[in-house]
């Protein structure tokens, strides 16, 4: 665990980067430091390996402090990941991961060994492992970027804003990647951001810093977004904290109703049982092929290609209240779709429905703790 | 042209002789230059308040002429080679030192901060990571230096005949044998562009990490700045 005890830093001209931060960092488990710029949070980051040393305060690392290491040694415990990925653009992408396991000493075979290990952990292909950073494209760097931090295999992460420079789309997949990563490895990773949806996506706990190096709270992401500590907080999560807040709420309580289901082959007597106006239309395998009301279907000659769309379909139990939703408010029906996970419809839920789980959800209290996908 | 490869007996040199001498005379100061250069431009870096001063010195010295140089210098080291060699090595530290700085300090910000946080000590990190990534800018201040030194070494004749292929000139003169100029004049230039060609190589192998032969970054790179060989005479 990385302890932060009432640290300061100040500098010579009287600014303060971080004033008397405390924080526990627990182990095996992302802690994201979000805030504005000139929040603290890089400074509160880099004091972590010592490339900023505290005015005041100690920083202890299980217990010790990080002053009494000799500070390479500590710097070679901890893994590094930086906005542009920092790649040596004078050595290969092999070279590059292996940096520091060379720098402890490895021989170059195993060092290489294990680099070309990780391009594989990463996602990255091996035939890239000869080539330079500059014929890589942003979002590669950065995974090589993440691929050599771990190289040697540090308890300790230390990201820094480390995909804020790359496109929207592939800023989510290396989202992804990095908690797929962290689910295999259990690392100790402390990220730092000013992107407070990537905060509340990869956080297991999120700090929310405020300008002069204050920490305004310090809590679980479901508990930021129910509970924020004051004003700022609020306003730094944005105007639909409500919604994003339903990510962390299970869909698998929703009432499904299969009354709305027909197959694409529905006999006339098939077609009028369901109350309402409209018919969700399942192929022969039981997945949807979108929305037909009533009055437009003809048994036995459902026209399959003019039926409306049945929007993105969520899976109780894996996604969201939010997916939910989301796929109820798509739905011209009013219905959202659920299928099970080889996307078979398993029933219809209406906006009604999810709203009464949503209230009883709030009424419960506490958002639940295992963190669903949105 | 006949006698053209005819070297005066005064010389003391075959026409072989004289370019091994003008060679050595010409690049020794460059390589002296930049032995002294490379610990010089790291104190630059460092300490950034030396850079000025330095830059202020180096200039001066590179404003004073050779022939005030040798003036000094013979009631020293006589007249002798190193008499010839010694500004010329002035000279190309002139040239080598703000190519270094401006090389070294051309290293992005974040490669730095990833070195560091990776653990690399100032020294490692010194000859690792920033000394390679200024290659380029190293050697294009040494096709500078190195041509400036061959085409200066000529000078030397001045001082009791030891500017190797440039006391052909005096020779021309004093035995009317103009062809001898012409030679001296061309041989050198020749000497210059085959040792500019043989940096140039250099770079090419000591840089694999350049997109091709271009000094422009690629537009998915990182963004850095580095300077054009151009920036960085002096």
């Amino acid at each position: 665990m990385i302890r932060i005890e009432s640290v300061t830093k100040r500098y010579p001209d009287g600014t303060v980067a971080v004033d008397r931060l405390s924080l526990e960092i627990p182990d095996r488990s992302i802690t994201v430091l979000v805030g504005p710029s000139g929040c603290g949070k890089t400074t509160t980051l880099r004091m972590i390996n010592r490339m900023v040393e505290p005015s005041e305060g100690t920083i202890l690392l299980d217990g010790e402090d990080i002053q009494r290491r000799p500070v390479t040694t500590l710097r070679r415990s901890m893994g590094y990941v930086i906005q542009n990925a920092g790649l040596f653009q004078h050595r290969t992408i092999l070279d590059n991961i292996a940096t520091v396991p060379r720098l402890l000493g490895w021989g170059k075979q195993k060092a290489r060994a294990r680099a070309a290990e990780l391009m594989e952990r990463v996602g990255l292909d091996a035939a890239l492992a000869k080539r330079y950073p500059y014929q890589l494209s942003g979002g590669q760097q950065q995974r090589v970027g993440v691929a050599r931090a771990l190289a040697a295999d540090p308890p300790v992460l230390l990201m820094d804003e480390p995909f804020s420079a790359v496109d929207p789309v592939v800023r989510k997949g290396l989202q992804d990647e990095l908690l797929r990563i962290q689910e295999e490895l259990g690392k100790t990773i402390v990220f730092v951001t000013h992107d407070i949806d990537e905060a509340i996506k990869l956080g297991t706990m999120v700090a929310v810093m405020r300008e002069g190096g204050h920490l305004a709270q310090y809590a679980p992401p479901a508990e930021l977004l129910s509970d924020p500590a004051d004003a700022f907080v609020e306003d730094f999560l944005g105007a639909d904290r409500g919604i994003r807040r339903l990510s962390f709420f299970p869909s698998a309580e929703l009432p499904l109703s299969t009354g709305p289901v027909v197959p694409a082959d529905a006999t006339a007597e098939q077609l009028a049982a369901p109350d309402g106006p409209w018919l969700l239309v399942t192929d022969a395998d039981g997945r949807p092929l979108g929305w037909g009301e009533r009055s437009d279907l003809t048994a036995g000659d459902i026209r399959t290609d003019r039926l409306v769309p049945h929007g993105r379909p969520f899976v109780p139990g894996t996604d969201s209240l939010r997916a939910a939703l989301d796929s109820a408010v798509l739905s011209p029906a009013g219905h959202a779709v659920a299928v099970d996970g080889t996307g078979r419809v398993t029933g219809v839920v209406s906006q009604a429905a999810i709203g009464e789980a949503i209230r009883s959800a709030h009424a419960g209290g506490h958002a639940d703790e295992a963190k669903v996908a949105s | 042209m006949n006698g053209f490869f005819d070297i005066p007996s005064d010389l003391q040199h075959s026409y072989q002789g004289l370019i091994g001498l003008h060679l050595r005379e010409a690049l020794l100061p460059v390589l002296a230059g930049l032995l002294l250069a490379l610990p010089l431009a790291q104190l630059c870096v460092r300490f950034r308040w030396l850079y000025p001063p330095v830059l202020g010195a180096t200039t001066i010295l590179y404003a004073v002429p050779s022939l005030a140089f040798f003036v000094v210098l013979i009631d020293y080291t006589g007249q002798t080679e190193l008499t010839v060699m010694i500004p010329l090595a002035v000279y190309s530290l002139v040239v080598l030192v703000p190519a270094i700085v401006d090389g070294v300090r051309s290293v992005p910000q974040e490669t730095l901060a990833a070195a560091t946080a990776m653990g690399f000590g100032p020294v490692r990190r010194y000859l690792q990571v920033q000394l390679p990534i200024a290659v380029p800018a190293i050697i294009a201040g040494l096709r500078v230096a190195t041509v400036s030194s061959i085409s200066l070494v000529s000078v030397g004749t001045l001082i009791g005949n030891q500017g190797a292929l440039g006391n052909l000139l005096a020779d021309a003169q004093k035995y009317d044998r103009p062809e001898l100029a012409v030679n001296s004049v061309i041989t050198t230039a020749v000497l210059a562009i085959l040792c500019d060609a043989l940096l140039v190589l250099l770079r090419v192998v000591l840089t694999p990490w350049m997109p091709n032969g271009t000094r422009r970054r690629p537009k998915t790179g990182v963004r850095q700045r580095r300077p054009a060989p151009q920036d960085v005479t002096r």
